[in-house]
């Protein structure tokens, strides 16, 4: 589904990220994970197409990104789910319509997505929360409405970025859950972290791979973490 | 009398009756001025056609036949304000063509401004999947509307401060007929349609411009 093919990047300085090479199969489930400012977040903007490889390639769904126009960049977008590490709402929306932007700039509506949405509101347990706007959310409900809105389109894969990352333990284990439970679904799941505890936690509930990086080249971590 | 219909380029020649004379004189020495008991002259009044009259030839031929007859040839205290009124219109032309210059680098100005304050909306929309399309059409869309509202109201008080200007009749002449006649009242609706094309096309290059700095 995502491809990453000996793919370097660079912010212009030296190499950040070198001879990459990752495959995310289809109903996969895998983290990322290094010390901050490894490179996670950059490796998995590679992985949606908002950064392009500096050497390599990136293949979204069988296409190379640097061939790919941006309005095809936009519709990958819509099959792929991202948690982003800041979240990023429209703060003078209401979160239900946060939840729902991608199915408004997709140019789709209409009843039946009303009750999905409303469904997928309970199922994050932010129903109680629709009307509010995105300022006002605690740090769980921001991530687990940012959850929401990656996972409203139906996307087939998705990218999370420290989706635990100002929460809790006890939030961090039920946004755990819901990610497990999508994988169920047959979602293909990357989590970028440098939450050891969610991976071993996440270790008894699925089969899950990790990555490392660490000196600008991914590794597979040992099962010993 | 005879003299004048003779000439070539005379369409008319009339005396003008005594209450004509009356009318003329009225606003200078008001209505009670007993006409008959003072020297004023006949007035005779000549409509010139074609290339119009040899204003020299017949002035000598006056003086030959009819001593006491002054001719008084009105277009040539005309002329300099026909001339002043043509550079006038030229004069409206050219400030239309500078306010509509303004028009478009304000718009496009205040279409720059407000994409860069919602860059953070722009990138958000971006990152769910809209298309530079669907955020180009949300942004232009809206400027258009606006430009085309502002522009409307404009035109209307324009127009209306036109309507309330004196109107060209016989008496005001052509100085003070700055109002359209007829047709020309097609000008002031063209305003607001040129006015939102413009807002159209900046706006669309201005998002254009802020989309291609975001993948
Ligand atoms: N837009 C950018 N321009 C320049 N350098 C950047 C940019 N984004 C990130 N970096 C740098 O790249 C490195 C890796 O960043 P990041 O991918 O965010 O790491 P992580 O997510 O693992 O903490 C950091 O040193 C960061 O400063
Ligand atoms: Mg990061």
């Amino acid at each position: 589904m995502i491809e990453l093919d000996n793919v370097a990047y660079s912010y212009g300085g030296g190499e950040l990220l070198s001879g990459l090479t990752l495959r995310l199969a289809p109903g996969s489930f895998h983290f990322l994970t290094g010390p901050s400012g490894a490179g996670k977040t950059t490796l998995l903007k590679l992985c949606y197409g908002a950064l392009v490889p500096t050497a390599g390639h990136a293949r979204l769904f069988g296409e190379d990104v640097r061939r790919m126009d941006r309005d095809a960049i936009a519709l990958s977008r819509r099959r792929i789910g991202v948690v982003h590490q800041d979240c990023q709402f429209l703060d003078h929306l209401s979160v239900a319509e946060n939840v729902a932007l991608p199915l408004t700039v997709a140019g789709e509506g209409g009843g039946d997505l009303e009750q999905n949405l409303i469904e997928l509101m309970t199922w994050v347990g932010l129903k109680s929360r629709a009307d509010a706007l995105p300022p006002e959310l605690s740090g769980g409900e921001r991530q687990r409405a940012a959850l929401a809105r990656a996972v409203i389109m139906s996307p087939e894969v998705i990218l999370a970025d420290e989706p635990t990352g100002n929460v809790d333990w006890e939030m961090s284990q039920r946004l755990l859950r819901l990610l497990v439970e999508l994988n169920r679904m047959g979602k293909t799941i990357l989590i970028a972290t440098h939450d050891l505890g969610l991976i071993r936690s996440a270790k008894t509930q699925v089969q899950a791979r990790v990555l490392r990086i660490s000196n600008r080249k991914l590794q597979a971590a040992g099962v010993d973490l | 009398m005879r003299l004048l219909q003779q000439t070539p380029g005379v369409a008319s020649a009339r005396a003008l009756s005594e209450q004509e004379q009356q009318a003329l004189l009225e606003p200078w020495f008001g209505p009670d001025l007993p006409l008959a008991d003072l020297p004023v002259p006949q007035l005779i009044e000549i409509i010139e056609e074609g290339d119009g009259f040899d204003g020299a030839g017949l002035r000598l031929r006056l003086q030959a036949e009819v001593p006491g007859a002054v001719l008084d040839d009105h277009t040539r205290w005309r002329r300099p304000l026909v001339a002043a009124a043509g550079k006038l219109r030229l004069l409206g032309a050219v400030s239309i063509l500078l306010i509509a210059g303004a028009v478009a680098a304000m718009v496009t100005l205040a279409a720059n401004a407000a994409l860069a304050a919602n860059a953070q909306v722009i990138a958000v929309l971006r990152l769910v999947g809209a298309t530079d399309g669907f955020i180009a059409r949300a942004f232009v869309r809206r400027f258009t509307l606006r430009a085309l509202g502002g522009a409307t109201l404009g035109a209307l008080a324009g127009a209306g401060a036109l309507l309330l200007m004196p109107s060209a009749g016989e008496t005001a002449g052509f100085l003070t007929g700055l109002s359209f006649v007829g047709w020309h009242w097609v000008f002031p609706l063209l305003v607001p349609l040129l006015t939102a094309a413009v807002a159209f096309a900046a706006t669309a290059i201005a998002a254009r411009r802020v989309l291609g700095d975001l993948r």
